[in-house]
Order: C-alpha cells, then structure tokens, then sequence
C-alpha cells in the first residue's frame, strides 16, 4: 500500500521545524522513525497533507545522565535506549522494555518521543514514563512547557500536546539507587503490543518498601498509573497478602477493550499476572 | 515528483518520485533492484530488509525521501567482484533457503547481527534476533546455522587479520 500524497520536509533546526507547524497548522504531522506513521497512512488512519520530518534537527538526539536527572532526545532511537551504558546503569528499566518493542530492524528506527507523543495505547514506553514520573518537554510557538507523563495522555491518540508542538527531550529523575524494576509484557507473538503489561520500580530497605511505583499498557485507552496499587506496597515486606492488595488495586482500574487479544475479562486477568510478576522481579532486584 | 538522490552499493543514484514513495518501490521501480522484496507491507516480515547508512530498516516502511543523502545497501551490493558475500556462501552451503522469498531479507538482517555481534554470535542471540525476519518454508534451522557459520568464518577471519 502506498500513503496518500503529502508534501515532504526535512527542516535543519528547532525553528524552523516549529515555523512549519505553525505555517501549516493542522495539516501537519512530525515524522520521526515513521514506524507508526507510515503504516497509519497506508491504511488512510491518518492523511496529513505535510510531514515534517525531525532526523537532522541536531537538538533532539542525545542522552545525558547528570545531576540526579536523566535526559533523552526525542530522536533517539530504541536501539540508542538498549546500547547506552549510562542508561544500563542509571535506569535499566528502559533498556529492558526497548527490548521488548517490535523487532530489531524497527527499535533502529523507532524512537522514544514517537513512541510517547503517539498515544496509542499500546505503546510500551508511556506507562514506563508514567512509572517514572518523567515530564515531556514540549516546544511551541509560545515557547518551551513540560507536562508530567502522568497528565498527558487523554485518550487513545489523543494527548496535551498541541499539534503545533513538538516534542523535544523527556526528563527523568533518576530512580534512587539500588532500586528494583521490571517490565512485564504479556503478547500473543513475537513483535506484536501488549495483551496487557506492567512497569513496576521499588525500594526496599531493611526488607521494607519504602518507595513504590507502577503502571499499566494496554488495558485502557490511555496508559494507567495505579497510584492505587503502589500505595498498597509502600510500607510492607512485599509479603503475598501486599502483593495480592496490589494485584486488586491495579485491575479495579482496567478497562480493556475486546479485541484481538482477548476479551476485556482476561486482559484485567493478565494485567494482575504482569503486575504480580513485575512487582516479584523488581523485589528480587532490589538492593 | 522530486528528484532523490543517495547512494545505492557505493554507486550515486538519482531518480524522480513522488514524497510518497517507498524505498522498497524507489529501489525496485526506480532502480530496477528487485533484490529487495515485499512481503508483507506491514513491517512485519523483513523481507524488504535493506541497510541505510550501515542499520537494517524495512524499506516497505521507510520513504525514499527519509533515505536521500544516504548511503544504502542492498543484497545485489553484498558480492564482490564475482565472489559471494560470506554469508550468501553460507546460506548456499547450509541449504539456508527453500523458495527464497525471504531470503535477501534474512541475508542483510544476518550480515547486520553479525556485524553488532561478531563471532560470540550463540544460537539463542541468532533466534533472538531474527524476531522481525518470517520464513515460511525452511522452519529456521538451516537459516540459523547458516548465520552461526558465517560468524564464525567472518569473525575468525578479523582475528587472523588482526
Ligand atoms: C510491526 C510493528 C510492531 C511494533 N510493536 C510495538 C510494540 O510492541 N510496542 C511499542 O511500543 N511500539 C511498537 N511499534 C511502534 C514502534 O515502536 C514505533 O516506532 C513507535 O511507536 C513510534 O516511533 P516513531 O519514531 O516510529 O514515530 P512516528 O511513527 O514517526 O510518529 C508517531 C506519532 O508521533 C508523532 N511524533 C513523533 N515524534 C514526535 C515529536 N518529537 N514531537 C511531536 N510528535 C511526534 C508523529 O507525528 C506521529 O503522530 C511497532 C511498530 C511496528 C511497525
Ligand atoms: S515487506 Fe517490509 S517487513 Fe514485510
Ligand atoms: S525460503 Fe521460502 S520463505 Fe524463506
């Protein structure tokens, strides 16, 4: 299948980018890896007239670890997320869930500030974002705002950013040291989206939890953060019966759709098995 | 129509396509390289696998604009001089295709692991790897030991060059 027409641009700067949007507003889309775009427009689910096209636009790669804050360019690339050491050691947990988006050929193009501004539900890295409280830094006309990944998304496809923006770095805090994670992903093949997955990250000390965090893909129409469900681990040795009051918290606040992947009943299901396992890998992680 | 230029196996290309051309078409239509083929459309079979400026992407989803300036590669690029590339060798010798379909696909995404993963290429990596690579004849097996052999050749040969 071929896309519909559109006109192509690769701007060199920030700038000139965010001119492009404003000069064509709402009729232009950002193309970064295309690797949720273009089969979009194959299928005429999405018809931009104009495609703005990021990879020169030096400003947006790079990844920086200092001053107990992570920051990653929008452009960089899944595989850039696997095979950064600084990364490896500061926030594992990313490495660990680029690994589990599409294939190889894909994660070298596909990159994190499209996988996160897409909105689609089944993107694995908004609930990790979310699990991390990392804030998008979004660049407009207007000037530069952040919004925390734990407000932005609205509805599938639907997000805060205003189509005029771009997306240009996202910032983490750098989780404390020693602390657990897991991603647990539950798919029905090889490269395919979640049935459901979990993001867990935890502390522990003197075989207490003292920090907690966890999130949901793919089992509403936006990633879910289960403030809930962390709450019920903060405070407690992560013994069965935390583990369980986590479980209930996390599938109260699921509401999947029935689809492909199964009926909405055994995607919560499989929700609490992720979250079950995430919150056992991230307690066996943690120091 | 805009007129895209990169370079193709070494050699500087040009042709007139519209923004919305494919790289897979770009190279087939335009370029008349029909090496590279298209399975499934969808990103999912890595039959269109090529290189672009030394990474395996899939063509079928990549515009031929996204690659212009760039420096791709394709299976008619891997033989040199006459003689097979060390992994087409391989493939040949371990009966690493049946229809070969999806063969010029699994041969790029091979010469790409083995680049990344030299000669500590192990079974499981190779399987691993070829996560976006589909074959519906071979059940893998000969397709995994071709890729094991040609790590093997290729990294022993840098070790004896080094
Ligand atoms: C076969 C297949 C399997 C896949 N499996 C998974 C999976 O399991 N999990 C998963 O998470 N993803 C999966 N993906 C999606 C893949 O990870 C995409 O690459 C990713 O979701 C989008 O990144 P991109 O750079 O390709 O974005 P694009 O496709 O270029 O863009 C996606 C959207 O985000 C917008 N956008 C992109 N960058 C910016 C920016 N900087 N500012 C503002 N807007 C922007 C675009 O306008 C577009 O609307 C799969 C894709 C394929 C083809
Ligand atoms: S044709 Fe491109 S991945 Fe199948
Ligand atoms: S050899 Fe026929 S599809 Fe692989």
């Amino acid at each position: 299948m071929i896309p519909g027409s559109f006109d192509y641009h690769r701007p060199r700067t920030l700038n000139e980018a965010v001119g492009l949007l404003a000069d064509h507003a709402g009729d232009a889309f950002i193309l970064a890896g295309g690797h949720s775009l273009i089969p979009m427009m194959k299928l005429r689910m999405a018809t931009p007239e104009h495609l703005i096209d990021i990879q020169d636009i030096g400003e947006l790669t790079g990844i920086n670890v200092a001053g107990g804050t992570i920051e990653i360019g929008a452009a960089v690339t899944q595989a850039a997320l696997i095979s950064s050491a600084a990364l490896a050691d500061a926030c594992p947990i990313l490495r660990e869930t680029s690994l589990q988006i599409a294939d190889p050929q894909i994660r070298n193009v596909g990159t994190i500030g499209g996988n996160v501004a897409n909105g689609d539900p089944g993107n694995d890295m908004p609930a990790v974002m979310q699990a991390l409280d990392a804030e998008y830094l979004l660049h407009g006309g207007g000037g530069e705002r952040t919004v925390k990944a734990r407000d932005f998304y609205e509805a599938a496809y639907f997000t805060a950013r205003d189509e005029s923006e771009i997306l240009t770095s996202i910032r983490i805090p750098v989780p404390a040291q020693g602390h657990g994670y897991s991603y647990q992903k539950q798919k029905r093949k090889i490269g395919d989206y979640a049935t459901a997955a979990a993001a867990v990250i935890l502390s522990v000390s003197n075989g207490n939890c003292t920090a907690a965090s966890i999130a949901l893909t793919n089992v509403a129409d936006t990633p879910l953060w289960a403030q809930a469900a962390s709450d019920a681990l903060v405070g407690t040795d992560l013994g069965a019966a935390a583990v369980t009051a986590a479980v209930d918290a996390a599938r109260a606040i699921t509401d999947p759709a029935s689809d492909g992947r199964g009926p909405s009943e055994y995607r919560t299901h499989v929700a609490g098995i992720m979250v079950k396992r995430a919150i056992e890998a991230a307690h066996e992680r943690a120091a | 129509m805009a007129s895209i230029s990169m370079t193709v196996n070494g050699r500087e290309v040009s042709g007139d396509a519209e923004d919305r051309t494919l790289l897979v078409e770009f190279l087939r239509n335009n370029l008349g390289l029909t090496g590279t083929h298209v399975g499934c459309d969808t990103s999912q079979c890595g039959a269109c696998v090529v290189h672009v400026d030394g990474e395996a992407v899939k063509s079928c989803t990549m515009l031929a604009a996204q690659a212009a300036g760039s420096a791709v590669t394709t299976i008619e690029g891997l033989a040199a001089g006459g003689e097979l590339h060390p992994v087409q060798k391989a493939f040949h010798e371990n009966h690493g295709l049946q229809c070969g379909f999806c063969t010029p696909g699994m041969i790029m995404a091979a010469t790409d692991m083995i680049r990344r993963h030299g000669a500590s290429l192990d079974e499981k990596t190779v399987r691993e790897e070829l996560e976006g690579n589909i074959c519906r004849c071979t059940g893998y097996h000969n397709i995994v030991k071709s890729i094991l052999a040609a790590a093997n050749e290729m990294g022993g040969a840098q070790q004896a060059a080094e």
